[in-house]
């Protein structure tokens, strides 16, 4: 197996890691889902963020 | 009319031409990562449904104008949780752009980035960065983003965000200027925590003047971790090695300071293309997905 080859097998694993990654930090089905976590914080100000927390 | 006539004439010229088009590109992405600029002069933060995605550049999530969240903040805001040590969600967001265009964010759509390469126009003597210091940003990455939030939490079990309190200056720029100008009630919240974030904003400004795109080589844990995805990400620099003629300008003109011939994928490499519009033998290309020609000079015995 030539280096291109690796490279792309490496690349689309990477990928397919990261959609998982996604699916398994954001469904309900998996009882995390930390989006709810980063919206409550980025709709809030952030105190320690401008320097007063 | 002759002022003209040689400025139309350097349009013509390959580098100029991708530097406007880099600039409008960055531009457009600041614009579109801080849309709602009324919000400076309300002195209140975005609180829209956008907010629960990350923008893939540093912006902070308390600038006024920002639409989405900061993945550095939202990071750490995960890991210091109660229930929570690692984010899937924002790494795994994290992981996908890097594998994709590894650090083209920082080249193209970061709002900080661009920050910096205004005030590096500034005309003053430009300096060279000290190559050991292009580690402390991984230092930041590894400690204060991922490891502090987790270890050092309080009775609750919740974590602060380390990097945001101590060190993030786009915090400082973005967040903390705006919002305590236009609310007297911050303002007397003000103490050593916020000037010695000034002072480190005051330290990034000055030093992005004189040594291009400083807080990226040296403070950006989004860059580190990107760049440590540069070698595998499917945007991706090539060199030629049969055309190229080792003139070494490209290492004399990239603005990150690595030698394109040497390391095309180093994870300094911001993509900015600059290299590939100087080259005078066009040795150097991006391409997307691996395959082909492909080649990298090989070192010299």
């Amino acid at each position: 197996m030539n280096k291109h080859a690796i490279k792309n097998l490496v690349w689309i694993a990477l990928l397919i890691l990261a959609a998982g990654m996604i699916c398994f930090g954001c469904l309900e089905t998996f009882a995390r889902e930390e989006w709810r976590l980063v919206l409550d914080k980025a709709i809030n100000i952030c105190f320690e963020c401008i320097g007063l927390g | 009319m002759k002022k003209w006539r040689s400025l139309l004439s350097r349009l013509k010229e390959r580098p100029l031409r991708q530097a406007i088009r880099r600039k409008a590109l960055q531009m457009a992405a600041f614009g579109f990562t801080n849309a709602d600029l009324g919000n400076f002069a309300r002195g209140v933060i975005n609180k829209g449904p956008w907010k629960k995605f990350c923008a893939p550049g540093m912006n902070c999530y308390s600038c006024p104008a920002a639409r989405f969240a900061c993945p550095i903040g939202a990071l750490q805001a995960v890991g210091g949780s109660m229930n929570f040590r690692f984010s899937f969600y924002v790494v795994g967001f994290l992981l996908a752009v890097g594998v994709l265009i590894g650090r083209l964010v920082c080249g193209f759509l970061c709002p900080f980035g661009l920050l910096q390469e205004l005030l590096h126009k500034i005309p003053t003597k430009k300096f060279h960065l000290w190559k050991p210091l292009r580690y402390v940003k991984y230092v930041f990455l590894a400690v204060m983003v991922f490891l502090l939030p987790v270890m050092a939490t309080d009775f609750l079990g919740m974590g602060d965000p380390w990097y945001c309190r101590l060190i993030c200056p786009v915090g400082t720029l973005e967040g903390g200027i705006p919002l305590l100008a236009a609310n007297e009630s911050l303002q007397r919240l003000a103490g050593p925590l916020f000037w010695w974030k000034i002072f480190l904003l005051a330290v990034t400004v000055v030093f992005s003047v004189l040594i291009c795109r400083f807080f990226c080589k040296v403070g950006c844990p989004l860059g580190a971790f990107y760049g440590l995805l540069n070698r595998f990400s499917a945007y991706h620099l090539e060199v030629d090695d049969d055309k190229c003629i080792r003139c070494g300008r490209c290492e004399r003109e990239c603005p990150m300071e690595i030698d394109p011939t040497k390391t095309p994928n180093s994870p300094e490499c911001i993509r900015c293309g600059h290299c590939r519009a100087i080259c005078p033998a066009e040795a150097i290309c991006f391409r997307f997905g691996y395959g082909g020609k492909g080649n990298k000079i090989k070192k010299e015995p």
